[in-house]
């Protein structure tokens, strides 16, 4: 059997930049499965530029952004294997898969790391109602269908949900040729990031109709049209607000939903709020030795912070590894431990710029209170499941990692979302094996205005941080240190609020 | 044999039996009398079988203990359960008596209870039981602590609906029944001793005529006969959960039946998905397989009455079908009084799927005695379903992924459908031209993407294999085309 010491789950953004972390961190038994015919997953399907403003100071396509990691993996000569399938991985970590020239075989991994992405939501979880004829495609069927096939899917288009692979297809179906007569959210508000508003709609003269669904669709075989009407506060359709748009295309822009089948089968602990594993401060999930970043852990907005999350993880799965080599040599099977010792190597998996560089787009810590949680938006369009594929996230774990001897290990601090927060990515911090900088990443469940977004160790506030506006479209970030971590020794719980 | 449909007709041309309707009701009788020395042909006006009533049902093969004791519906509902289990086996598709439930929440309804299954035993249905609270809630955990008592039907069972429709017309076209697929039956003129039928394609001549034209069936039945039928299309909403959902009932749950039909029913699928519905709702159109909000809405609501904590957010599609409900109430299969030669199968609304070998083996015996039909030598009862490779040992499978490397190509990354299945829907006799004909037929698209990923390769598969342009792959036929042109070719 093969075997290899890490097997990276998908070849996507994050699989790239996790495989080549971990590489750089060290490990020369690296291999990524890729299902899909070529390395970089989504991005090769998202021709529009906006891709690499942090990672690369530079506005690159989706394509070109992919490029980059790809020739890094080439230079590192980081194995890869495309058209193929995982079916199947043990919590021993071994990984079957399967491909047309190799049938069924098993590789067996030291540690694991999941990069699977997500998939869109589709119609039937909308329940819409009303025929189901040709016509209607998730927004991401849709760009494969022009951006990669060079095919049309319609001419008279009208596309529900603002996620913003809506918006970039609301601008792509127009340069084409098609005729976007408008786009409805079921929210008060977009799902997507502003900026796409502006250059994607609003550039364009495409309407944006806000609290607005589809509540029928007409046509029996091809699309002939579909009702809007206006929803109240509790996403119901206001009677007498009907409007009927003849179209022959319906696109679906209505969230994101990460991929964990393969991570479910395999017993790794989900949170319901992210649909993704709950991860600790290594991005390890429940089990030893598996990791887990990108889209698949939690939906970004921005490519460049999953390529930042994924650093992170091939970095912590390097440092796995490593331990476990360790711990075979002097005979101690352990499974999931991971205490001083740590990847020293930390450094410039995303090649010249070196993501030192942190900006201040991420408060550091902060707080005081407020409370309203509303917008738990569960079934609505937007939020948790985020549209994405295409720009990125405020994510990134930590940053340097050198001078790890410090002796706290084992104990946990839990981190705990509050008022206006949905969730936080990771859920768990060991210090002992933080990095001297995490970044924790979380969404709001609601647009809030001039509010603060607070830090509580415990009961006391340590730091807010004034903001003008937040939103569930973009993803947020608290940066907490380990120097400021170890001054509460007893600390228990972090929670992070959006506060009045 | 299959007709392709830009080929000329044969101008003297007269077959035996026409069969107008490729549904389960027109595959099972294609079926059964494709053991018979004659020449057959199905008609039918879409361009697939399995696509109108038999398509969006409950998949049930109902106990039998709903109909009336003496009606045909009981009659056949209770021998077509009987056959099911040997049927399934011959025809190498999935069926599982998983057993049902009928859940009664109030002491005052207990004595509908008592009569269904009164009428259960006088059906002939075997194992019939009433269970009481306790006994039901082991049973069914996720029943309603309400319940009071329960009907208990072992013998109940759960089937695939296309695959059935799909495997009795494949069976039949290997027995040498052709098919016409694309060619709506206008008109039915009597002509001497048989009957001519004016299609959207030309006339074709045939001895005798078997109606299974379902919601149309009164149409055609009212072209050669006095005695008039009239269907009402019942509309009934369903919503279809993901696999993760599968386990919440291991039984059909029922709820006691009302006017319009059994209710609101909970059941696993035999794919292991979890269905809700139907709604029952009389509708115009026989094209009206639209849902709307207030049924969908009826569903959840309803559905939560004898079942608690549905799932209902992992909802993966919600599909409506229409019953094809006839005034008397009763299936109606043979001969009217004033059109020797022309057989009716009309009115066959739920328990339709249960009854379907036992209305191929009652229509066949009947135009068997009428024709005088003797049995071929080399009748074929069996088929090979499409060929499931997750069903097979691993070395199995990498054996057949050496010979045919598409096995080792997943496509349907939700269902886990390779290439090479798809393929095999599309070569084999009647094979899928669409979209949803690869889906009902491998399942591909079925899962909780419902189509997102793979719709584009599968389109390109199809287009390979039919020798097509990806501009003419359909999602259904017709006019139903999934792009409409090329980039830019508006500008």
């Amino acid at each position: 059997m093969e075997k290899y010491d890490i097997v990276v789950i998908g070849g996507g953004p994050a699989g790239l930049a996790a495989a080549i972390s971990a590489k750089r961190s060290g490990i020369d038994s690296v291999l990524i499965l890729e299902r899909d015919r070529e390395l970089g997953g989504i991005l090769n399907q998202c021709i529009h530029n906006g891709f690499g403003l942090h990672t690369f100071q530079e506005e690159l396509t989706g394509p070109e952004y992919a490029h980059r990691f790809i020739r890094q993996v080439m230079e590192l000569g980081i194995e890869y294997r495309l058209d193929t399938m995982v079916m199947d991985i043990s919590r021993e970590k071994l990984v079957m898969a399967m491909n047309r020239k190799d049938g069924l075989f098993d590789i067996q991994a030291k540690a694991v790391i999941l990069a699977m992405g997500c998939r869109e939501r589709a119609r039937g979880a909308l329940n819409i109602p009303g025929f189901r004829p040709a016509g209607i495609y998730s927004a991401g069927t849709a760009q494969k269908l022009v951006n990669v096939e060079g095919c049309m899917p319609g001419r008279e288009v009208v596309i529900l949900g603002s996620g913003d692979i809506g918006l970039i297809m609301a601008r792509r179906m127009t340069l084409e040729g098609a005729r976007v007569q408008a786009v409805a959210e079921l929210m008060p508000y977009s799902g997507g990031l502003k900026r796409n508003i502006v250059q994607c709609l609003e550039d364009y003269g495409i309407p944006l109709k806000l609290s607005h669904t589809v509540i029928d669709i007409r046509g029996r075989e091809r699309l002939e049209g579909v009702t809007l009407a206006e929803v109240d506060g509790r996403g119901r359709p206001v009677p007498g607000t009907e409007e009927f748009y003849s179209c022959d295309t319906l696109l679906l822009s209505v969230g994101l939903i990460p991929e964990n089948e393969l991570s479910g089968k395999m017993g790794v602990e989900m949170n319901p709020v992210t649909s993704g594993p709950r991860v600790n401060e290594s991005l390890e999930t429940n089990i030893g030795g598996v990791f887990a970043c990108g889209n698949v852990l939690h939906v970004h907005d921005l490519v460049d912070f999953v390529s930042e999350e994924a650093g992170a993880a091939g970095r912590n799965a390097a440092a796995y590894v490593k331990e476990y080599a360790e711990n075979s040599v002097t005979g101690s099977a352990k499974d999931s431990v991971k205490d001083g010792t740590k990847a020293s190597t930390r450094d410039n998996w995303k090649d010249g710029t070196k993501a030192g560089t942190r900006d201040n787009w991420k408060d550091s810590v902060a707080g005081s209170a407020e409370d309203s949680v509303t917008g738990s938006v569960e079934d609505s369009v937007g939020d948790s499941t985020k549209d994405n594929r295409r720009d990125g996230t405020k994510a990134g774990t930590s940053e340097n990692a050198t001078g790890r001897a410090d002796h706290q290990r084992g104990r946990e601090i839990r981190l705990q979302p509050a008022e206006g927060v949905r969730y936080t990515v990771p859920e768990r911090i060991n210090v002992s094996r933080m990095d001297e900088k995490l970044s924790v990443r979380f969404r709001v469940g609601n647009v809030y205005k001039n509010c603060y977004v607070s830090t509580y160790f415990d009961r006391e506030r340590v730091s807010r941080r004034k903001r003008q506006v937040v939103a569930p479209g973009e993803m947020e970030e608290v940066i907490l240190t380990r120097e400021q971590l170890l001054q509460y020794p007893d600390l228990e719980t972090i929670s992070i609020k959006v506060e009045a | 044999m299959i007709y392709e449909s830009s080929m000329a007709y044969e101008s003297n041309m007269t077959y035996d039996i026409i069969i107008i309707g490729a549904g389960v009701s027109g595959a099972a009788i294609a079926r059964a009398l494709s053991r018979y020395q004659a020449n057959i042909c199905v008609i039918e006006k879409e361009e697939d079988v399995c696509y109108g009533t038999s398509k969006a049902n409950s998949a049930i093969v109902h106990a039998g203990y709903d109909a009336v004791p003496g009606s045909l519906k009981a009659r056949l509902n209770v021998r077509g359960s009987r056959m099911m289990g040997r049927l399934a086996e011959e025809l190498d598709i999935p069926f599982r008596r998983n057993g049902s439930l009928v859940v009664c929440r109030d002491k005052e309804e207990f004595p509908e209870l008592q009569k269904l299954y009164e009428r259960g035993v006088a059906n002939g249905v075997e194992e019939l039981r009433i269970l009481g609270r306790e006994e039901t809630l082991a049973m069914e955990p996720n029943v309603t602590d309400d319940v009071f008592a329960a009907l208990y039907a072992p013998t109940a069972g759960i089937v695939c609906p296309f695959e059935l429709n799909i495997a009795l017309a494949e069976n039949a076209c290997e027995n040498g029944v052709e098919f016409r697929f694309n060619e709506e039956v206008k008109d039915i003129v009597r002509s001497g001793q048989c009957y001519e039928l004016h299609t959207g394609r030309g006339t074709v001549r045939t001895k005798y005529v078997i109606n299974a034209a379902g919601v149309y069936a009164d149409v055609i039945h009212n072209m050669v006969s006095r005695r008039k039928l009239h269907i009402t299309p019942r509309r009934g909403d369903y919503c279809l959960l993901d696999r993760a959902a599968g386990s919440h009932v291991g039984r059909t749950i029922f709820a006691l039946p009302g006017k319009l039909g059994k209710g609101i029913l909970v059941t696993p699928t035999i794919h292991g998905n979890l269905l809700i519905g139907p709604t029952a709702m009389e509708v115009e159109d026989r094209e009206g397989t639209n849902t709307t909000r207030e049924g969908l809405d009826q569903v959840l609501e309803k559905a939560g009455l004898n079942v608690k904590d549905i799932p209902v957010r992992q909802v993966i599609t919600s599909f409506a079908g229409l019953r094809a409900h006839e005034d008397g109430g009763d299936f109606i299969i043979g001969e009217p009084e004033d059109a020797e030669g022309f057989m009716d199968c009309a009115g066959i609304e739920s328990p339709g799927i249960a009854s379907c070998p036992a209305i191929g083996e009652m229509a066949a015996q009947i135009v068997r005695d009428k024709m005088g039909l003797r049995e071929k030598s080399d009748f074929v009862s069996t088929r090979k379903g499409i060929l499931k490779p997750d069903a097979l040992t691993r070395e199995e499978r990498n054996a057949l992924i050496r010979e045919i490397p598409a096995y080792g190509n997943i496509v349907c990354r939700c269902e886990m459908i390779t290439e090479g299945e798809i393929i095999d829907a599309i070569r084999r006799p009647l094979g899928a031209k669409s979209l949803d004909g690869i889906k009902r037929r491998t399942r591909a698209g079925m899962g909780r993407c419902q189509g997102g990923f793979c719709s584009p390769r599968v389109m390109e598969i199809l287009a390979r294999e039919c020798g097509m342009n990806l501009q003419d792959v359909t999602k259904s036929g017709g006019r139903s085309q999934i792009i409409m042109g090329m980039n830019k070719d508006m500008l």
